[in-house]
């Protein structure tokens, strides 16, 4: 599905990927773990495109296309998707007109035609009840004045409407209550699929409770030190990160 | 965002700048007294309304232009401009006597006038320079006992009705730009609406100025007559040309009992190419009066071209429970210049006012918000509502709001919102991250933006309003 290889990304003069190499192949669920800073939304951002962000070296291989050389919109079409740490708010554009607008973007790039309206808003409706929101959402405006939990379904809410091949959910299950919690996971493990993969970046390793992880990665100051299984996430929220600090500092 | 793409023309998109290829009786450039009773002479007016134009251009000469308005341009030489230009070949009344290439130029423009093609639902008043072209559904709106035609017919054929209502509105001393346009205004569109009557069409007119070096002096008079109502669309373009022309228009709108006038503006002139060279500078007074009880005046502007506008249509609510609406967008790119909006004058008891303004900056453009809410000692339990709210593409773009409110009765009740955003690189990334691309989005944004306004407008003008909006924005993010 998607293989990194030696990746290296400064913002400003500011190295902050040093060195990360990772494969995620079709149907695997990888977990990215590490401390505020580390750069695991860095990571996300590089991988959906954003320009701030400068790839000095490494290279990223999406089923078989090179990532890098793809604008933003041309990855989103070709089936990546980032599920916002922070969503943003987009006053007066309407939710539903914006999913139909990402959707037939998505369709027109695949050269089928547009879906009509009537057909888009019963498909939506059912999408709705799996995660879990009222109608009332896709007639407001994207994101705006949404609760933060809102807006963490309103992002699963746009992954299962865009079906993407693979998904980065970058921290979809922080400050959310426990419901809210099972819902989104109920709407990834409902996607789950033997061609589908799924990078989650989450600090908790309550989640998965909920959804089985294939890997479970550390990102500490640019780079994945340690790599395992639910194991690892365990011990992680039990212990936090200075052991695996002193790990990689002995190793040194 | 990269500023690659900041950099393509908005120019090279505007359909409308090609020139009409015709034989023109052009005035030599310049301003008098005898320009004025030659122009005076070819309508054939009658002398009340000479005077009146000499009136004018006497109180014009001891003005000078507004300085207060927050844009920039070269002084204007009115000795430079020439001040009527009409085609040679005669064209009263019927269309087989209109010069082919002008129908050509309607047709191109996308507002048939042969007979098989015109647009249904819609009559349409056609202003060529100096003068109207041609006024179809004629015969329908005659029987509604509508009057609908240019103004200089109606200056023939009814003219009490104008002797009693020009300048009832926009004095002819109103200010140097409404003064110029009283002196020498050329042809423009006459409305009347009986007592009672819904007027079983919409009525539009289209100004197209092609000749070069000329001022394009309109102007309307709208009279809505007791419990009548009304639904006028404007639109206008121009060729492209390297020196600026200038467009100064006067509008007057007289709504009287439970008359209502709905007037809704696509203004689409030519905005000059993208380094500021060229384009209209419409320097504009428009007005309605609601004179009458319950009487209502809505002004509808989609604003996206012209190298400036100055502009401010406004209300002035006399009757009692009389309502005054003005709805805005207004688009600067390049090098545009705007300073827009209303007035909004409360003297009768109960009357209500909304004013709705969306402008949105890109490119070098410079645009300004200045209303005013006045609210007379005589209205009582007036109440206004004033949103106000600014787009910002990029960071070489400016928006200012100057809100006047002077309120003399304590009994009034007023909100105003103001906000003022930037399309952000984030909302950007957002929108390409689920695979629209960044100019979908930037329409996608601006769209949503400026919907409250374009549910204003008549259907067919919403349309063309959304795409207007996708070609003035093209290139201006990357
Ligand atoms: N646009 C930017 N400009 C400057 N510094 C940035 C920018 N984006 C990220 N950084 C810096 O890069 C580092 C990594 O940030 P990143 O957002 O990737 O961390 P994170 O691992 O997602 O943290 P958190 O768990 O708090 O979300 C931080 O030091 C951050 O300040
Ligand atoms: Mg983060």
């Amino acid at each position: 599905m998607i293989k990194i290889e030696n990746l290296y990304v400064s913002v400003e003069e500011k190295e902050i990927l040093k060195g990360i190499s990772l494969e995620v192949k079709p149907g695997e669920l990888h977990v990215i773990m590490g401390r505020n800073g580390s750069g695991k939304s860095t990571l996300a951002n590089v991988l959906a495109g954003k320009d701030k962000y400068k790839v000095t070296n490494g290279s990223i291989k999406f089923n078989g296309e090179n990532l890098l050389d793809m604008l933003p919109e041309n990855r989103a079409r070709a089936g990546l998707f980032l599920s916002f740490q922070y969503p943003v708010a987009i006053p007066g554009v309407n939710n539903m007109y914006f999913l139909k607008a990402a959707v037939n973007a998505v369709r027109k790039s695949r050269g089928e035609e547009e879906i009509d309206a009537v057909d888009f808003l019963s498909m939506i409706r059912e999408k709705l009840k799996m995660v879990d929101l009222d109608e009332s959402f896709i007639h407001r405006p994207v994101n705006d004045g949404f609760s933060g939990g809102e807006k963490k379904r309103n992002e699963i809410l746009q992954m299962i409407t865009l079906e993407p091949k693979l998904s980065i959910l970058d921290e979809t299950d922080s400050g959310l209550d426990i419901d809210a919690l099972k819902i989104v996971a109920k709407g990834v493990n409902d996607f789950r699929s033997p061609d589908r993969s799924f990078i989650l970046i989450t600090h908790y390793q309550r989640i998965l409770n909920y959804m089985k992880p294939d890997f479970v990665h550390i990102l500490m100051n640019g780079k994945i030190v340690k790599s395992g299984t639910m194991e690892l996430a365990k011990e992680v929220e039990k212990k936090g990160y200075s052991w695996i600090e002193e790990e990689v500092a002995e190793a040194a | 965002m990269s500023n690659e793409l900041i950099k393509k023309s908005i120019a090279e998109d505007y359909k409308y700048g090609f020139e009409t290829d015709i034989e023109q009786d052009t005035f030599p450039p310049g301003l008098d007294d005898d320009v004025i009773r030659a122009i005076s002479e070819i309508k054939k007016e009658p002398e009340w309304l000479l005077n009146w134009r000499l009136k004018a251009y006497h109180h014009w000469l001891n003005m000078s232009e507004p300085t207060w308005a927050n844009i920039k341009f070269n002084p204007i030489d009115y000795q430079s401009i020439s001040y009527y230009s009409a085609p040679k070949k005669k064209s009263a009344g019927s269309l087989d006597e209109i010069d082919p290439e002008i129908l050509e130029t309607y047709t191109k423009l996308g507002i048939p006038l042969d007979e098989q093609k015109m647009m249904e639902g819609i009559a349409v008043d056609a202003v060529f320079d100096s003068v109207s072209v041609a006024t179809t559904f004629k015969d329908t709106l005659k029987k509604a006992g509508v009057i609908f035609c240019p103004f200089s017919e109606a200056v023939t054929e009814h003219p009490e009705l104008v002797k009693k209502y020009l300048g009832s509105v926009v004095p002819a001393t109103d200010n140097y730009y409404a003064a110029l346009n009283s002196a020498v205004f050329s042809d423009g569109s006459f409305v009347y609406i009986p007592k009672g009557v819904r007027c079983p069409m919409e009525l539009s007119t289209y100004f197209r100025i092609n000749a070069a070096n000329t001022g394009q002096f309109e102007r309307t008079l709208i009279i809505a007559d007791d419990s009548s109502h009304v639904n006028y669309l404007e639109g206008c373009t121009a060729p492209m040309r390297d020196e600026n022309q200038l467009h100064a228009a006067v509008v007057e709108l007289v709504a009287l009992d439970n008359a209502e006038i709905k007037y809704s503006t696509v203004q689409n002139w030519y905005p000059g190419d993208k380094n500021g060279i060229g384009g209209i500078y419409n320097f504009v007074t428009k007005r309605g009066a609601c004179r009458g009880k319950k009487s209502k005046i809505s002004w509808t502007q989609v604003e996206t071209g012209s190298a400036i506008t100055w502009k401010y249509p406004s209300c002035i609510l006399q009757g009692d429970d009389s309502v005054g609406e003005f709805y805005s967008v207004a688009l600067t790119n390049n090098f545009q210049q705007a300073d827009t909006g209303t007035k909004m004058i409360h003297i009768g008891k109960n009357t209500r006012s909304i004013i709705i303004s969306k402008g949105i900056s890109a490119g070098k453009g410079q645009q300004t918000y200045r209303g005013e809410v006045k609210i007379m000692k005589s209205a009582e339990n007036a109440r206004n509502y004033s949103q106000c709210d600014s787009i910002l593409i990029g960071d070489e773009c400016g928006a200012h709001t100057f809100p006047y409110i002077d309120v003399r009765n304590p009994s009034a009740q007023m909100e105003h919102e103001a906000t003022t955003s930037n399309i952000g690189e984030d909302q950007l990334f957002y929108c390409n991250q689920r695979g629209i691309s960044t100019e979908d989005a930037v329409s996608l944004i601006v769209n949503g933006f400026c919907k409250d306004v374009f549910k204003e407008l008549p259907m067919e003008f919403a349309v063309e309003a959304q795409k207007l909006m996708e070609v003035s924005l093209e290139g201006a993010v990357g």
